[in-house]
């Protein structure tokens, strides 16, 4: 699906997301003896959806281990042990379970640092995977990134594709700061040509994933993909789209998004998420405070719908922005006072959508 | 309340050391509490007079590398464990030299070059980052130990009981110690939990679980020394619940009795079981006589030197956000 600048030279293979995930953190474990996984369930038969699998076998239950269900102490765990010197990747197989370690991670790992006058860091890792689909429904399917942007001291990365997975992952382990990381469990399946060396994907760049030239399509997680898709479709109604993928929301690549948004004058920012206070509010109006009303700019915001999530399918397609709703309002922003105009429904559905099975 | 002998094994060092100790904690509180309608400690403040035996009973028995976490009302546990009185003067005044640059005040005391962790002003947050340093310590295999200080509020707080179980799953070599006050804030325990049987609780986590009801500093230091051994040998965590009393309001310099939320009578009980008062007066005059003067000499140029330090440099906002 995505192919990484490069192509596939120089020992890049094909690798799943969940497995381009696992390689970063066992390449990580190998190298510094001071990084741990645990969380609930990371080394049970089920891996954390193979995410984790091999890890205890391999590293042993004192770097890998299960966890009682007790997310704020172990949220507390996870910060004592990294201001102690050892390097925690603390796993919750849904984002949603992360407003149990709210306190801990707003009130003490995002100020530590300053609070105590740079006295102690924080180098955790803190992965969250974000459910769709198959009656994940209010509580297994939200993308609550946008509250930990809001609190200065926190990092916040979504890769969208498996290069960056790795990359993203080696990076936050290696970071002195807490990275809250998000992964969309539609991802897990996708491939893209990933280095087996260890590298690093670097935080707040951007990547234009699809150079254009009539409007931005900004995409959060996931909806780099949906993103993409929108844009093949909208070339063929002769609509050029330029996909940009912010990777890191904390730090953001301000800089990039500004830049295309001022040459297409267009630009709409997709979040996996609500719009309400979130990535897609914050991304428009910097563009809007910086460009300025001269710049001419019009943008707009697509995400959830402003409900909570609902488990039948049939308003489950309602409620989350798909390749067709992309591509039609970015149709209407770039043909104003034209013709509505839709795709094709079978062209705008998605392998990693359609190919979805439960039960999780 | 009765005062107890001093017990086999305490020399004339140890009541030194500890009457120091205590003293000392008593009397920087004392000069905070003095300056503070000055208005030049720009922060709120949390005493613990009245409550510098738990502190001090207990880390007496750590070595220097050894771990302690204390809550926003930790001057005592910070005092206790040897970190810098100047830096904390300082960071009280809100000055560019305090321990925290300046940037966390009483509240958020750290003296990271004696291992005692930044306090934290939510109740009960600092116990699970106490159990990561336990967790950290155990896989390094040194024997070194930690001890976390909290109040009876924050046995009310879920973190509380699953950071009990964590330790207890993984025998983590942590003392958790709840200096038992019998309030939160103005609200007395009766208001707030079903029976006061706090140490059963506890001990059904799989840990021993001590009450000591009546103030005696050599009693403390005796129990926390023969758990703290065990824990060093892989015994695994424990719990210590201290009572005590609050001396002052709960934020602030003054006393609040006038309030009517607890009566002045009882504080009486407590005064006469002061153990900063029971060791002086077991020490010879002059012996005692020198410790308090080195005691005040060195308060002195804590609050000199805090007076004297600079304010940080506006710039100073916009660093530490990350590391």
């Amino acid at each position: 699906m995505f192919s990484h600048e490069g192509g596939h030279e120089g020992g890049q293979r094909l690798l799943r997301y969940v497995d381009a995930l696992r390689e970063a953190v066992a390449q990580e474990m190998e190298r510094d003896g001071r990084v741990f996984v645990f969380g609930l369930d990371v080394d049970d038969h089920k891996a954390i959806q193979g995410s984790t699998a091999g890890l205890v076998e391999r590293f042993g239950p004192e770097r890998v281990f299960t966890t009682p269900l007790s997310e704020d102490a172990m949220t507390g765990v996870a910060i004592g042990a990294a201001m102690a010197g050892m390097r925690p990747v603390h796993v919750h197989i849904r984002m949603d379970f992360l407003m149990l370690c709210m306190n801990q991670l707003v009130n003490i790992a995002a100020k530590a640092h300053y609070m105590y006058g740079g006295r102690v860091r924080v180098p955790m890792v803190v992965r969250s995977m974000i459910g769709k689909s198959w009656g994940q429904g209010a509580q297994h399917s939200q993308g609550l990134h946008a509250m930990f942007m809001h609190v200065p001291g926190l990092k916040v990365v979504a890769p969208s594709n498996a290069h960056d997975a790795k990359g993203c992952m080696i990076a936050a382990i290696r970071d002195d700061n807490p990275v809250v990381f998000v992964e969309h469990r539609l991802l897990y399946g996708t491939e893209a040509y990933v280095p087996e060396a260890p590298f690093e994907v670097e935080f707040g760049r951007a990547r234009v994933c699809r150079e254009g030239s009539d409007v931005t399509l900004v995409g959060v997680s996931n909806m780099v993909v949906e993103c993409l898709r929108a844009a093949e479709l909208l070339a063929e109604a002769g609509i050029s789209a330029e996909v940009v993928d912010p990777i890191s929301l904390v730090p953001l690549d301000h800089a990039t998004i500004l830049a295309s948004a001022r040459r297409t004058r267009r630009l709409i920012v997709v979040d996996n998420a609500w719009t309400s206070c979130g990535a897609s509010a914050e991304i428009v109006a910097r563009v809007c405070e910086e460009a300025g009303p001269g710049a001419g700019i019009e943008v707009r915001r697509m995400g959830f719908a402003p409900t909570t999530c609902p488990t039948t399918p049939s308003l489950e397609a309602r409620f989350y922005p798909n390749p067709s709703t992309i591509a039609s309002a970015a149709y209407r922003l770039a043909r104003p006072g034209g013709a509505e105009w839709t795709p094709d429904p079978e062209r705008a559905r998605l392998a990693y959508q359609t190919q979805f099975r439960g039960p999780f | 309340m009765a005062t107890p002998m001093v017990p086999a094994g305490i020399g004339p060092d140890d009541i030194g050391r500890l009457y120091r100790s205590m003293r000392r904690i008593r009397r920087v509180e004392e000069a905070v509490a003095e300056v503070y309608p000055t208005d030049r400690i720009k922060s709120p403040v949390h005493l613990s007079i009245g409550q510098e035996a738990v502190s001090v009973g207990v880390i007496d028995v750590l070595r220097e590398d050894d771990v302690v976490a204390g809550s926003y009302r930790g001057h005592a546990v910070y005092l206790a464990k040897g970190a810098d009185l100047p830096a904390m003067i300082a960071e009280m005044y809100g000055k560019a030299t305090g321990c925290a640059a300046g940037k966390g005040g009483s509240m958020h005391l750290i003296g990271a070059e004696r291992n005692v962790l930044g306090a934290s002003a939510v109740v009960g947050t600092h116990i699970p980052i106490a159990l990561g340093h336990a967790l950290a310590a155990k896989r390094e295999g040194a024997g070194r130990v930690v001890a976390v200080f909290f109040g009876d509020g924050a046995t009310e707080e879920g973190v509380f009981h699953e950071s009990l179980n964590f330790a207890a799953l993984h025998r983590l070599p942590i003392l958790f110690v709840c200096e038992n006050n019998f309030f939160a804030i103005h609200t007395p325990l009766a208001k707030r939990w079903a029976t006061d049987r706090l140490c059963e609780r506890v001990a059904t986590y799989g840990m021993p679980a001590h009450r000591l009801a009546e103030p005696d500093v050599f009693a403390l230091r005796g129990l926390a020394a023969g758990l703290v051994a065990e824990m060093r040998a892989g015994g695994g965590p424990a719990f210590l619940e201290c009572h005590t009393w609050r001396w002052r309001e709960h934020v602030g310099p003054a006393e609040d009795y006038a309030a009517g939320y607890r009566p002045r009578a009882e504080m009486e009980r407590w005064e006469a079981g002061d153990q900063v008062a029971r060791l002086g007066a077991l020490l010879p005059d002059a012996g005692r006589a020198a410790i308090d003067a080195d005691i005040e000499r060195e308060i002195a140029e804590a609050f000199a030197f805090a007076e004297a330090s600079p304010f940080p440099d506006e710039e100073e906002l916009f660093t530490h956000v990350f590391a």
